[in-house]
């Protein structure tokens, strides 16, 4: 019954040339443009930059909704031919779209918050002498993360995912002259290389089994695939996603990235770029399904990863290192989500993330910009009365995170949940559940520290509203933040409705409940787990003085030192990969000089005997290389003769 | 005479000018150089404007009489693969010299007619079709390499010039026995005779392969025979670096994929597993080794063996996808590795210093530099988009198809790669400005942009529509393993 629904509402698959999806190759065109035109005449454009960039967010919006509006009319996989891009042997690749329910709401995501972070970079990054080329980078984003998304097969995709990769490193490094930022940057890049030879094997695996990279290909021929082909795949697929993610053992990069401007944060590092790993499994889900026991290893990746992240944020004291950890540890429901089979409900939970994450990251932004770049959450609270319109966005986003009914997040969080009870996935549904306390918990200490009691920001700082350019970005997200829920408010809802034609049907995966509990008994434990992590940090922060800073933090102890040193774990991998693989490299240097090079020297140090021979004959260097070519000339000639004979 | 002995002669030509005016103006030599080498640059642009696509095989074919009794002729034709690595030595040539125009300040018209001498020597070595003729001029290209190093090159030049002059020539001086032998065997030089009407067994074929293997191993350079490449490198003034890391190298690759390959059809197959193993051995090794270099020059010699490295891999898959891939990242190592040479050139100039200690910060002070050091480098470590990743992508996709392992393990080259380049931006122009010599280093000039344009215009271009090169180095490549296979096959 549920399988032929499902089967009924497949899409068909449509190559089209005209209407709104025709020209969708716009959409990345548009800022790409945008990023050459500001880049080349920066110092021109100056602050006009912004205006430039801006047009070209919202052009790519604009179309997007117009894609959109097509989709949503008439639901179907729409295919636009473009031009090749290699084609060399057997590998043929081109830069064709694949337009479906998918993609559409990715566009929108991508599009929509870019829009608004483009619109509130222009109060945030007034003062920069770098504006111009902060927008010309904003726009080099956007131009790559739709790339990401349009692309219709692995190798565009790939292009995109690739191009992210570099403007995330400009931005992370777009103060440059500061070392540590200069060393984020760095390490973000070089770690998402190490999950794009996964990502590569995979393409290379997939080719050499399906004989192509073509999206729709391979997902058509997934069902074909040996049972290790395909678990190989898929865990190859998520060795790429969990560098871009930040998943469990690649997640390090990204709480370092918060050297970037704040609205870096929000749109690349929160709500769009970090997802894309997300899409990426969800877009391949139809290999996905053909390998359950791969699922289930990217199902324990999230979990954990959820859960080790929110314990470091309990106890991280940076504005921005708390929603880092945050970020990781949201990916890593979404991960959850994909593994346990929830694909729509992983990208509504994407859905509403980018709109609650976003607005904290900009929240947090423009508290930065009224305390002078102050980012200790021990010396903030009072804002509340100085900062209102930031103050309330900032709360709708905490109880959506949070995951307190109506809020947008809780719908998102709690259909995850549900559905790895529901398929039987218990030991991660209970991790799942202790880490939502957690979430819960960790965002009210975070939002106790920075908005209530009285202030304890240093001297000579008067706190005050950000400009409209910043607020009203605040507000919208806010709004999104609160109704986000009506996207998807019961299970079934219209999303997860939408959405079904463009993933891979589960119903054939034999999925167990773990126990008797129906959604709503689940709805009402996970109430009573948020209601208790937010009702424990109130009482452990909203109720103390907290004027005296840091000495009065509450949770303490050896697991929480640990997890404000965050487990130690990039010191570890500092001392196996700087340290062990920097003595490689340096002894493979030695021996290149040394015994490589020796034994070249050894053999040659008979022709150098005979070469000081040769200088004596000779005085005058130029004579010297010109007796080289003569004798050189001579053999040639005795060659000859010697043949000619 | 068709245009193809014309891009051959023309650069000679110059050459030959410049030696009639030994007291010629510098800015009369620097005309001449310019002048000469566009003309040849368009000259094997009309080789290009009437290649045959549909022709897999040698075309253009012209031939001379030479030494008739030993049937060695002059003769040439090009196939895709060689008209590709001509149209780069032609493009390289006057980028080359125009760069050099304010850093060599002594003799500057024999260093131009050097450089117009190498050219000539270089089209030839990849035009010819005479087995003796390509020996003769893959070893008279040394010469003026060796002058370039030698006369014009850094403190420890005379050294380094030694070493490359030696190294190089006993490796082709195994090369020349083994072409004795078959020209003993056949009567004749001509490569297409031998190619086709010769028969020999597979113990031959491995030592006359082996041979082969040895001379342009050496000049690829191919671990573990790659040591003579840092040292020149470092010691070659900025133009003798670009030349060599873009075109001189290819010399090697290029002889393996005409030579070794046709020629030594079952000797190819039975070692090519083995020289899979050294590739990626040469791959990740000289990217290791480059991670911890002091010396910019140096670590981007290293870098070379490591993407040279890939060139081989690809060539040695036997693979469509793999070998055509190959062909198109000599280009593009030639590209990328050359302007990278530039901009360290320029770098130079202003500085007197290598070490990438004695830089910091530039990136504000010469914003255009430091944004084509970088564009420059993510090409080289090969990001979509730009033309290292449409190289270096199919080479392992095709080698994975061949042998898992080799491709699995060569695709970490590309992880050691953005380490290695991102570290030395990193060092050399991030961080506070705050030595005086970097504060005082000034952007680049007109000149130097211009210089800088089309190799930059050509590395975008090329990773966005690299179709057109692939169509013209595709059905030769394919030819050429039809041609090995066919061979092995009964």
């Amino acid at each position: 019954m549920l399988l032929a629904a499902e089967a009924a509402t497949a899409n068909a698959v449509v190559t089209t040339t005209t209407g709104a999806v025709g020209i969708a190759w716009l959409i990345p065109v548009l800022p790409a443009l945008g990023f050459l035109a500001v880049l080349v005449a920066q110092r021109w454009l100056r602050a006009r930059a912004a205006y430039l960039a801006i047009a070209a967010a919202a052009g790519a919006f604009l179309l997007s909704a117009a894609v959109a509006r097509e989709v949503i009319g008439a639901p179907a996989t729409y295919v636009r031919p473009l031009p090749d891009w290699i084609e060399v042997g057997a590998l043929s690749v081109g830069f064709d779209l694949l337009v479906d329910q998918l993609t559409v709401v990715m566009l929108l995501v991508v599009t929509g918050v870019g829009l608004l972070v483009h619109v509130y970079s222009v109060g945030y990054m007034l003062e920069d002498r770098g504006f111009a080329r902060f927008f010309a980078y904003l726009n080099l984003f956007l131009a790559s993360m739709l790339v990401l998304v349009l692309g219709s097969n692995l190798l565009t995709l790939f292009l995109g995912w690739e191009l992210v990769g570099l403007s995330s490193y400009l931005l992370i490094g777009f103060w440059f002259e500061k070392r540590a930022y200069a060393t984020a940057a760095k390490k973000a890049f070089i770690t998402n290389r190490v999950g794009d030879v996964s990502f590569m094997v995979a393409m290379f695996l997939a080719f050499a089994t399906v004989g192509t990279l073509d999206l729709l290909e391979l997902n058509a021929a997934a069902p074909g695939l040996s049972a290790g082909v395909a678990t190989a795949l898929v865990l190859l697929l998520l060795g790429g996603a969990a560098a871009k993610s930040a998943q469990i053992p690649l997640y390090v990069w990204l709480p370092d990235a918060m050297a970037g401007p704040t609205p870096v944060s929000a749109l690349i590092h929160a709500a769009t770029m970090v997802t894309a790993g997300v899409y990426l499994t969800v877009r391949t889900s139809p290999v996905l399904t053909a390998s359950i026991d791969a699922m289930e290893v990217i199902a324990w990746i999230g979990v954990l990863t959820a859960l080790l992240a929110a314990v470091i944020a309990v106890r991280q004291d940076d504005i921005k290192k708390v929603l880092a950890y945050s970020t990781v540890s949201q990916l890593g429901y979404m991960f959850l989500a994909v593994g346990v089979g929830a694909f729509r409900e992983g990208v509504f939970h994407l859905v509403t993330h980018a709109f609650f994450k976003g607005l904290l990251f900009l929240a947090a932004g423009s508290v930065m910009h009224a305390l002078h770049d102050e980012t200790d959450l021990w010396r903030m609270g009072g804002l509340r009365r100085a900062m209102p319109v930031t103050f309330a966005t900032s709360a709708v986003a905490w109880l959506a995170i949070s995951g307190v009914p109506p809020f947008a997040g809780f719908f998102s969080k709690d259909q995850i949940l549900t559905e790895a009870y529901k398929h039987g996935y218990g030991a991660i549904y209970l991790l799942g559940l202790a880490g939502a306390i957690l979430t819960a918990f960790y965002m009210t200490r975070w939002f106790v520290l920075v908005f209530l009691g009285p202030a304890r920001h240093r001297d000579g700082v008067h706190p005050h509203e950000s400009p409209a350019s910043m607020a009203v970005p605040l507000v919208v997200l806010g709004l999104l933040s609160a109704g986000g829920g009506l996207l998807n408010p019961v299970h079934e809802g219209p999303l997860y409705r939408f959405l079904g034609p463009a993933v891979a049907p589960i119903g054939e995966l034999g999925y167990v409940p773990v126990g008797p509990l129906e959604e709503p008994a689940l709805i009402g434990i996970s109430i009573v787990a948020v209601t208790f992590g937010l009702g424990l940090a109130w009482w452990l922060y909203g109720r103390r003085d907290l004027t005296a800073g840091r000495v009065v933090e509450p949770v303490r102890g050896t697991l929480a030192d640990l997890a404000e040193r965050r487990f130690l774990v990039d010191e570890a991998y500092a001392a196996v990969f700087v340290g062990g693989g920097g003595a490689v490299a340096r002894g493979l240097a030695r021996f290149d000089g040394r015994v490589i090079d020796g034994l070249v020297r050894g053999a040659g140090a008979t022709a150098v005997v005979v070469g000081r021979v040769a200088r004596r004959a000779q005085s005058g260097r130029v004579r010297g290389y010109v007796a080289v070519t003569v004798v050189g000339l001579a053999l040639l000639l005795l060659l000859a003769l010697w043949t000619v004979r | 005479m068709g245009p193809l002995t014309l891009t051959v002669l023309l650069p000679l030509v110059g050459a030959v000018l410049l030696g009639l005016a030994p007291g010629a103006r510098d800015r009369d030599v620097r005309a001449v150089g310019l002048i000469v080498s566009l003309a040849t640059f368009a000259s094997s642009v009309w080789v290009l404007v009437g290649f045959d696509r549909g022709e897999a095989g040698l075309q253009q074919a012209e031939s001379f009489t030479w030494i008739p009794s030993v049937g060695a002729r002059v003769a040439f034709a090009v196939d895709g693969v060689s008209l590709a690595l001509i149209l780069l030595t032609t493009f390289l040539v006057p980028i080359v010299l125009v760069a050099s125009w304010d850093s060599v300040k002594d003799r500057l018209a024999a260093y131009t007619a050097a450089f117009l001498i190498l050219e000539a020597l270089v089209i030839g070595v990849f035009a010819a079709t005479d087995l003796l003729l390509f020996y003769v001029l893959f070893e008279f290209s040394l010469v003026p390499m060796y002058l370039i190093i030698g006369i014009w090159g850094g403190a420890e030049r005379r050294r380094a010039a030694r070493k490359f002059f030696l190294y190089t020539l006993l490796g082709g001086l195994v090369m020349l026995v083994a072409i004795l032998y078959l020209q003993t065997r056949t009567g004749t030089f001509d490569y297409i005779a031998i190619r086709d009407g010769l028969a020999l067994d597979p113990t031959v074929q491995g030592w006359l392969f082996a041979a082969f293997l040895l001379a342009f191993a050496v000049k690829v350079p191919l671990f573990p025979v790659h040591t003579w490449l840092p040292d020149a490198h470092t010691e070659a003034p900025t133009g003798g670096s670009v030349f060599l890391a873009g075109v001189l190298l290819k010399m090697g690759t290029f002889g393996l994929l005409r030579y070794a390959l046709p020629l030594f059809p079952d000797a190819t197959v039975a070692a090519a597993p083995w020289l899979l193993g050294v590739s990626v051995v040469g791959i990740l090794y000289g990217a290791a080794v480059a991670l911890v270099q002091t010396d910019i020059k140096r670590l981007v010699a290293y870098s070379s063996v490591s993407h040279m490295g890939f060139v081989v891999l690809g060539t040695f898959a036997l693979d469509r996808t793999a070998t055509a891939a190959a062909v198109v990242q000599m280009v593009n190592h030639g590209l990328s590795t050359g302007a990278l040479f530039l901009l360290i050139g320029f770098l130079y100039e202003r500085r007197h210093t290598r070490r990438i200690a004695d830089f910091g910060g530039l990136a504000r002070q010469v914003p255009v530099m430091a944004g084509l050091w970088l564009l420059v480098s993510l090409s080289s470590l090969a990001l979509p988009g730009l033309n290292g990743f449409v190289g270096e992508f199919p080479i392992l996709l095709g080698t994975f198809g061949v042998n898992r392992a080799a491709g699995v393990l060569a695709a970490f080259g590309a992880v050691l790669a953005a380490l290695y380049l991102l570290w030395a931006y990193q060092r050399m122009f991030h961080g506070p400005l705050e030595r005086d010599e970097d504060r005082a280093t000034p952007d680049l000039t007109r000149r130097e942009l211009a210089v800088m344009t089309p190799l930059v215009l050509l590395i975008v271009l090329i990773g966005l529509v690299p179709g057109p090169l692939f169509d013209l180095v595709g059905p030769s490549v394919d030819r050429v393993l039809a041609e090995v296979a066919l061979a092995v096959a009964p």
